[in-house]
């Protein structure tokens, strides 16, 4: 087994015998208790201060096969000034893009703040051998990527070779060296919520700075429970080791409203110290367009038609 | 650990993301300056002469002047009650009974806003709750016993069953409505008429009932609502022309209620106090047998027979347990009833808001640890911090004595003997809880809790289906399900 490059105490190795104590959870009660939160309504100063967050936490995203350099340099622009009418609008938090097109983000981004996230090791399937996998990783570091996005092996996982799953994401790590992690355990595909939770565990021990629900290509994406069950094991993970992991929720969010339901999961989750995009990210396409909106209507008390803002 | 041991961010995080006042419109509902007694479908003055005022505990503000009955006027009710009963109401075909129970349910949907906006007015409770819990579950109970209306026969095979006559019901403060629902339903199923009176400080729902009664077009006197104090509860069990009495409230009334019909031919159902155990195991889903922890204790301010008032914790996750639940306390929103993010509301009356003081403060002087999260709390009104006790004795008041109020006493267990044995170990025996990933063991416990309900990873889930009553001092009875029925009939 490979050697984890910071192993956080209670979530030593060998991961195996420890797997069954590292606690179970109720979907019943995941899911009424993500569902009550959901309720919370936020309103005026609290709302636009929200919309706000949202922007500077958006990692907007193409990952088609039929992106361009062309299409990925007006998204580029998109991310720096998201609308140029308001420009007390934030920009967002990075760019998400294939290898291919982390040259192109990085030129068109250069000294913006927006960071460039690249996706690798195989996305969105992850089923490659490891070498072509770090290879992958090697490549957008190479290229210029300041975070990889990398998939988790859910065959491994799911047939139980837990050991094989986190030595991918340890070698992962070494190669991304000061390149943030993000690890994506695809909870699409996991099945339950108690394999949410190891996998998430998994991930951290084995040196995530960020885990995140899914690729995007796979349904269900993110969901309220899904990522409310990723922040309570994020929070042991801190309560154990002072340790503070991020959380990206990717795929499906589409509208304001549900980002305001992410964010206070979030916030009543974990506290204010995680409100702020070094600690989570949106991984979303059409979400900034519909927050846009909303800002623009808790500023002006109308709302303008979508015509009004750009499509990138 | 070095390195990525503590990342620090690079962009700050906010010192406090405070979520703006979100108030549920309160002008959806108007309430009379003065409600009469609601007698043989009509609203009359009480031949007492007597009005007291009732009041928002959250802003101690007036809302209405209701009447307070007295023996003269109860003696009318029962008596509008029996006519209405013999008249019409026990020979109409089931079907018929059933259509308006069927109705009622449907407008206490139509109007639940205005009944969740009334409720929290008047009782003190989260909107969120009223909204959610209260009004949907009453309006569920409606629907319920209208479908065993005209099924009683199959309900109960070869015993005739037969209506009992006038039912005297007296229900608490705590959840109005729904007490009205759990009452009313099962009763005018079985083709009985009552005579309800409601909590002195929480009349107002039962009055806007009326309202609903009438829109329904349910013929005079099969529903009577008579308002006041424990002298009119009185009035109602002493009265020679009940044929049944069902109660809801505390043990000590409940005594007294039972002495009073001794020797009758009165029907009796209590359902009276609890200090249910939450248990948890070692192996349970920890986040979210914290959330059952809160919700068994801090749902309508723990106000609830069945509140989950002790924690039993299993000694190996004790620590961690403790932590989790006074950081998810911390986070806890305390105040305005009618706010929708509010989570604790108001106590229901200053009398109650004295006992709960009293008892954590003997809890304080027997050596209990006390913590309480640092919410503000608004300076009218009624409020008590949600409240934890740690290191406390199976000896102490606070882990014997029904508090009703948001105070959960931690004590510890080894083994799933000695839980069961603590569990048991009190005078009453509403419900309990059971938290474990392991399905064996629920069902053994289940075996050995001496509760009229166990809710396995799960805590305060209601259901009409489900009947819901206690051992011991905790009253007699069955409310809800099946069960409920038999409370409101006779088998020849």
């Amino acid at each position: 087994m490979a050697q984890a490059p910071a192993l956080p105490g209670g979530f030593e190795l060998p991961l195996e015998p420890r797997l069954p104590r590292i606690g179970s959870v109720d979907a019943v009660a995941l899911e009424a208790r993500a569902a009550d939160l959901a309720k919370r309504s936020i309103k005026r100063e609290s709302k636009l201060f929200a919309l706000d967050l949202a922007v500077r936490m958006i990692d907007l995203t193409t990952l088609e096969g039929a992106d361009t350099p062309g299409k990925v340099a007006a998204l580029c622009s998109k991310a720096v000034r998201p609308d140029p009418v308001d420009r007390s609008v934030p920009s967002v938090a990075a760019v998400c893009v294939y290898p291919n097109l982390v040259p192109t983000a990085r030129q068109r981004l250069e000294g913006t703040g927006v960071k460039v996230a690249s996706v690798a090791t195989a996305f969105p399937s992850g089923q490659s051998p490891l070498e072509v996998k770090v290879a992958d990783v090697r490549a957008a570091v190479e290229l210029g990527a300041d975070e990889v996005d990398m998939v988790i092996d859910r065959g491994a996982f799911l047939s139980g070779r837990y050991a094989k799953v986190y030595d991918e994401i340890v070698r992962v790590k070494e190669v991304c060296g000061r390149t943030h992690l993000k690890v994506i355990l695809e909870t699409g595909e996991l099945g339950t919520y108690d394999n949410v939770r190891r996998a998430s565990l998994l991930a951290m021990a084995a040196g995530a700075d960020f885990i995140k629900t899914s690729t995007g290509k796979v349904a269900p994406a993110a969901t309220l429970p899904v990522t409310l069950c990723m922040l309570e094991a994020i929070r042991d993970v801190h309560e154990e080791t002072g340790r503070m992991v991020g959380m990206k929720p990717a795929g499906g969010i589409r509208v304001a409203k549900q980002a305001i339901q992410y964010l206070c999961v979030l916030h009543e989750t974990l506290g204010v110290a995680w409100l702020t995009p070094d600690l989570f990210r949106f991984g979303a396409s059409s979400l900034l367009n519909d927050v846009l909106q909303q800002i623009r209507k808790q500023k002006t008390g109308v709302y303008q038609s979508g015509d009004y803002f750009t499509i990138d | 650990m070095s390195d990525v041991a503590k990342r620090g961010t690079a962009v700050p995080a906010p010192l406090a993301w405070d979520y703006a006042p979100a108030p549920e419109a309160r002008d959806i509902v108007s309430f009379e300056a003065r409600y009469g007694l609601y007698i043989g479908g009509e609203v009359v003055e009480p031949r007492s002469g007597e009005w007291y005022s009732t009041i928002s505990p959250a802003t101690e503000e007036h809302l209405a002047e209701v009447a307070t009955a007295r023996t003269e006027d109860v003696d009318v009710a029962v008596q509008a009650a029996r006519d209405a009963f013999e008249n019409g109401w026990s020979s109409l075909r089931p079907g018929e009974r059933a259509k308006y129970l069927f109705r009622i349910a449907r407008i206490l949907l139509e109007r639940s806003r205005e009944f969740a906006v009334a409720e929290s007015l008047n009782s003190g409770k989260p909107i969120k709750e009223s909204r959610d819990v209260d009004l949907p579950i009453s309006a569920a109970h409606f629907f319920y016993y209208a479908g065993w209306a005209d099924k009683l026969e199959y309900a109960f095979p070869n015993r005739s069953p037969r209506p009992l006559g006038v039912a005297g019901q007296i229900i608490p403060w705590n959840f109005p409505l729904l007490m009205l629902a759990w009452k009313i339903a099962p009763a005018l199923a079985c083709g009985n008429t009552v005579v309800l009176k409601p909590s002195h400080t929480t009349p107002l729902t039962a009055l806007l009932f009326t309202d609903v009664c009438r829109q329904a077009g349910l013929p005079p006197g099969v529903v009577n609502i008579v308002t006041g104090d424990g002298r009119t509860g009185a009035d109602l069990v002493r009265h020679p022309d009940v044929d049944k009495i069902a109660f809801t409230g505390s043990t000590e009334v409940g005594k007294d209620i039972q002495r009073a019909v001794a020797g009758t031919r009165k029907r009796l159902t209590l359902e009276l106090g609890g200090k249910a155990a939450n248990i948890v195991f070692d192996d349970a889903a920890l986040d979210q047998a914290i959330e059952g922890i809160i919700n068994g204790i801090y749902f309508n301010q723990g106000e609830v027979c069945c509140a989950g008032s002790r924690l039993l914790v299993q000694e190996s996750i004790y620590e961690q347990v403790i932590a989790k639940l006074k950081r998810r306390m911390e986070t806890l929103r305390v105040g305005d009833p009618l706010d929708k993010n509010t989570d604790v509301g108001a106590i229901n009356s200053r009398e109650q808001l004295e006992r709960i003081t009293e008892l954590v403060a003997s809890g304080e002087e027997e050596g209990a640890e006390i913590f309480q999260p640092s919410c503000a709390l608004p300076e009218r009104g009624f409020w008590f911090r949600p409240t934890v006790f740690t290191n406390v004795a199976q000896s102490y008041r606070i882990a014997q004595e029904e508090i009703f109020g948001p105070v959960l006493s931690v004590l510890t267990f080894r083994t799933p003997d000695e839980a069961v044995e603590k569990a048991n170990n009190t005078a009453y025996g509403l419900s309990a809880g059971v938290w474990t990933e392991k399905g064996s063991r629920i069902l053994w416990m289940a075996e050995r809790l001496r509760a009229g309900v166990v809710w396995a990873n799960t805590f305060n889930r209601f259901d009409p289906a489900s009947p819901f009553g206690g051992y011991k001092e905790s009253g007699f009875g069955r409310e809800g399900g099946r069960h409920g029925l038999e409370a409101y009939l006779r088998f020849d």
